[in-house]
C-alpha cells in the first residue's frame, strides 16, 4: 500500500506534534481544597495522510479519547501543535475554527446518547448543513446521505428510538459526512454494537473511505477491529505513545513489552490456539495519571523493567525495529521471563 | 452424564409484561451444568442469556412471569419462597455481574461485606469469618489481603473489585457460580487476570461456572461447552472445539464470520436484525436473516436435537454440514 502522506504535493491531512493536555482536579483534604494536575496526554505526535486510517489503541485512562477531542479542539490542548492541512488549529480564534470544523467531524461511541430523541433523523443529519448555511437543497442532501450509509430515504421522518443500535450509528456517520469532511475522528464507533452488526458498520466505514477519500483517526480498545481497519496503529499508555507502526508490522513485530502484553491478552476465537498460547500476563492495573511512575510510565507493570527504566524516560524512536518504540529494551519478550509481581497499588 | 448436575434447568420461560404486550424473553430453555464444568453462554443483546440466569437466581422484577424448573443441589429455585431462595443464594449458587461497583456496599469495609456473607450461611465467630475473608481475598489474587480487607470499594480498581465480588461469591463454597459478563467492563490486560482467577477457582475448588458473554474469544479461552442463544432459545450447544471447528447452526457460523480476522478481508455481517420479542416468529427465529432458510424453517419452532456429538436447532443441520464447517 502506498503511503499517501509521502506525497509532497499534499502533505498530511492532520499533523499532531507534542500534544499535551492537563486537567486540574480539585479534591478536599479536610477543609483545604487541593488542586492537582492530571496529565491525560503528555506529548503525543502523529500524522494522518489523505485516505489513511490511523488506529489509536490503549486501555481506559490511556488518554486516547482526549487526543481525539483535542484534535478537533472540542477540548483545548494545554500545549503542542495540531495542524489540519497545514493550518495550525491551536490558538485559532473560534470564528475561524468554526469554518474549518466542517472539514473535521467526529462519530461517538454511544449511538443512543449522541442523537437527540426529540429530533427526527432527517433533522439531525440536516443540522450541520443548517448551522454552516451550506448551499443547495438540504432535504435532497439528507436523502443522498441516508442512501450513502445504507438507510432508506423515508427513514428521515423517523425518530432515533425507532432505530436499532447499528442503524443509529449509521445516522451518526451520515451526520458526520453531511459537510464533506476530509477527516473523521471515530471514537469507539463500533464498541457498543453486537458483533454481527459491528461488521456491517466497519464495512461501511471502509467503503466510505474508498469513495470519498476520507482520513480516519480510529480510536478503540478492540485490537482486532483496529488491525482490520487501520493502516497505521499507535499504542497509548498513561498519556504517552509507546509504539507506532504499520498495522501488520505492529501486530507481528511488536517491540514494546506493553504492546506485546496487550496483544497477548486478547482472547482469540479459536479454542485450540487459544489454549496453547503462551501469554504475558501483566500484574496490577494502570497506575493513576495524577502521579505517573518516573521514567518509563509502563515500568511498574513491565516484566523486564530495570533500574534505567525508573531513571530515564525512553524516547519514542526507531531502535532498529523498523518503527518507533518508546522502550529502552525493545524486542520480543520470552514468555518464561520472570514476571515481577508488582501491584499498581503498591507503588 | 451420570453424575448429578450442579444446575439443572428444564423448560424455562420468562415473559415480561410491558405496555406494548408480553415480551417473550426466554422461550423453553433446558440445560445441565456438570460439577466443575465451565459452560459458556453466548448470544447478542436481547438473546435472553442474562435473563435466563437472573430468573434462576430469583433476581427478576415482579413484572416477570417465570415458568419451568431450575434445580441446584435438590432445591427447586423457580417459585421458591424467599426463605428457600435466601438459603440457596450464596451457599449453593452465586452470581457475579458486569459492574462490581454497584454490587458492593460503598460505606462498608470490603472485609466486613465478606464476613456478612459468610455469617449469613455458616455459624462461625466474627473473628473466624474475618480470617476466612482474608484467605478468600488471597485466593482471588488480591495482594496484602489483610490490609485490603479494611478498605472500602472505592479504594479498589475495577479489576480488584471484580476479584472482591468473586471472593464473596465463593465464600460459602457454592456448587455453581454464574458469571454474567464479568470482564466486559474491564481492560483486556485485566480481563486476562480475571479469567485466570475463574479458571483457578474451577480447578482448585471444583466450582461449576456458567460464563455469560458476547465475546467468542473469552469462550474459546475457558469454556468446556458452549451454548449459543438467539431470540430467547438455545440454537446450538457443543463442546468448545467442535463449536468453533464445525458449527451446526447458521447463526453460530454467522457470528464467527462477522469477527475480523488477521487479514483485511471484507467482513461478513449478519444481515437484518433480531426479531421483535413481542411477537416472535412462528418458526425458526433466525430464518429471516439466515442465508440457508427454506419455507419449512418458518413452519414450526425447531427443537434442539443431537447431531455429530453437538446439539443444533436447525432443521437443515445435516444437509448443511459441509457449508457450515
Amino acid at each position: 500500500m502506498t503511503d499517501p502522506s509521502n506525497d509532497p504535493s499534499r502533505g498530511p491531512v492532520l499533523e499532531v506534534r507534542d500534544l499535551v493536555k492537563n486537567f486540574t482536579i480539585k479534591s478536599s483534604k479536610g477543609l483545604r481544597v487541593v488542586r492537582r494536575t492530571v496529565q491525560a496526554v503528555s506529548g503525543v505526535s502523529l500524522s494522518i495522510g489523505t485516505g489513511e486510517t490511523v488506529g489509536l489503541v490503549g486501555e481506559s485512562g490511556s488518554g486516547k479519547t482526549t487526543v481525539g477531542r483535542c484534535v478537533l479542539r472540542l477540548i483545548e490542548p494545554t500545549s503542542g501543535s495540531v495542524q489540519f492541512k497545514g493550518t495550525e488549529l491551536v490558538g485559532m480564534p473560534q470564528r475561524e475554527l468554526r469554518r474549518l470544523r466542517s472539514q473535521m467531524q467526529i462519530v461517538f461511541q454511544d449511538p443512543y446518547a449522541s442523537l437527540d430523541p426529540k429530533m427526527t433523523v432527517g433533522a439531525a443529519i440536516a443540522e450541520p448543513l443548517d448551522i454552516q448555511k451550506a448551499p443547495g437543497n438540504h432535504h435532497d442532501r439528507v436523502v443522498d446521505l441516508l442512501e450513502l450509509v445504507g438507510l432508506a430515504p423515508d427513514h428521515a421522518e423517523r425518530f432515533p428510538h425507532e432505530f436499532s443500535g447499528g442503524q443509529r450509528q449509521r445516522v451518526g456517520i451520515a451526520r458526520a459526512l453531511a459537510l464533506n469532511p476530509a477527516l473523521i475522528v471515530l471514537d469507539e464507533p463500533v464498541s457498543a454494537l453486537d458483533v454481527s452488526i459491528q461488521a456491517g458498520v466497519v464495512n461501511l466505514l471502509e467503503d466510505l473511505q474508498d469513495q470519498l477519500g476520507l482520513s480516519y483517526l480510529f480510536i478503540a480498545h478492540d485490537l482486532s477491529v483496529v488491525r482490520h481497519i487501520s493502516d497505521k496503529v499507535a499504542v497509548m499508555y498513561l498519556g504517552k505513545l509507546m509504539e507506532i507502526g504499520g498495522a501488520d508490522d505492529l501486530y507481528t513485530n511488536a517491540a514494546h513489552p506493553y504492546t506485546q502484553a496487550l496483544l497477548s491478552a486478547i482472547p482469540e476465537p479459536n479454542p485450540i490456539l487459544e489454549r496453547q498460547r503462551q501469554r504475558i500476563l501483566l500484574t496490577g492495573d494502570v497506575p493513576s495519571p495524577i502521579d505517573p511512575p518516573s521514567g518509563c510510565r509502563f515500568r511498574t507493570r513491565c516484566p523486564i523493567a530495570r533500574d534505567l527504566c525508573a531513571e530515564e524516560e525512553p524516547e519514542l524512536k526507531d531502535r532498529g525495529q523498523g518503527h518507533p518504540v518508546a522502550c529502552h529494551f525493545p524486542g520480543p519478550l520470552s514468555v518464561d521471563q520472570p514476571t515481577r509481581l508488582v501491584d499498581a497499588n503498591d507503588r | 452424564m451420570t453424575t448429578v448436575p450442579a444446575l439443572s434447568i428444564r423448560d424455562l420461560n420468562v415473559t415480561f409484561k410491558t405496555l406494548l404486550g408480553q415480551v417473550q424473553a426466554v422461550r423453553g430453555v433446558s440445560l445441565d451444568v456438570a460439577p466443575g464444568e465451565v459452560l459458556g453462554v453466548v448470544g447478542e443483546s436481547g438473546s435472553g442469556k442474562s435473563v435466563s440466569f437472573l430468573a434462576v437466581m430469583g433476581l427478576l422484577p415482579k413484572s416477570a412471569r417465570i415458568t419451568g424448573s431450575a434445580v441446584v443441589a435438590e432445591t427447586e429455585l423457580i417459585g421458591a419462597s424467599n426463605k428457600t431462595m435466601r438459603k440457596a443464594r450464596g451457599a449453593k449458587i452465586a452470581m457475579i455481574f458486569q459492574d462490581p461497583l454497584s454490587a458492593l456496599n460503598p460505606v462498608q469495609r470490603v472485609g466486613h461485606q465478606i464476613v456478612e456473607m459468610i455469617q449469613a450461611h455458616q455459624s462461625v465467630s466474627k473473628a473466624d469469618a474475618m480470617s476466612r475473608a482474608v484467605e478468600l481475598l488471597d485466593i482471588v489474587g488480591i495482594p496484602q489481603p489483610k490490609d485490603r480487607a479494611r478498605q472500602y470499594a472505592h479504594e479498589f480498581s475495577g479489576g480488584m473489585r471484580q476479584r472482591v465480588m468473586i471472593a464473596m461469591a465463593i465464600a460459602n463454597d457454592p456448587l455453581m457460580l454464574i458469571a454474567d459478563e464479568p470482564t466486559t467492563a474491564l481492560d483486556v490486560t485485566v480481563q486476562a487476570q480475571i479469567l485466570e482467577v475463574l479458571e483457578r477457582i474451577r480447578r482448585d475448588l471444583g466450582t461449576a461456572v456458567v460464563l455469560i458473554t458476547h465475546d467468542l474469544g473469552v469462550v474459546a479461552r475457558i469454556a468446556d461447552r458452549v451454548q449459543v442463544m438467539y431470540a430467547g432459545r438455545i440454537v446450538e450447544r457443543s463442546e468448545v472445539v467442535a463449536l468453533f471447528e464445525h458449527p451446526t447452526h447458521p447463526y453460530t457460523q454467522g457470528l464467527m464470520q462477522s469477527l475480523p480476522g488477521p487479514t483485511r478481508e471484507r467482513l461478513h455481517p449478519i444481515p437484518g436484525a433480531p426479531p421483535n420479542m413481542l411477537r416472535p416468529p412462528s418458526g425458526c427465529a433466525f430464518a429471516a436473516r439466515c442465508p440457508h432458510s427454506i419455507p419449512a424453517c418458518s413452519l414450526e419452532i425447531p427443537e434442539l436435537r443431537p447431531i455429530r456429538g453437538s446439539e443444533s436447532a436447525c432443521i437443515r443441520a445435516e444437509e448443511l454440514q459441509e457449508v457450515l464447517s
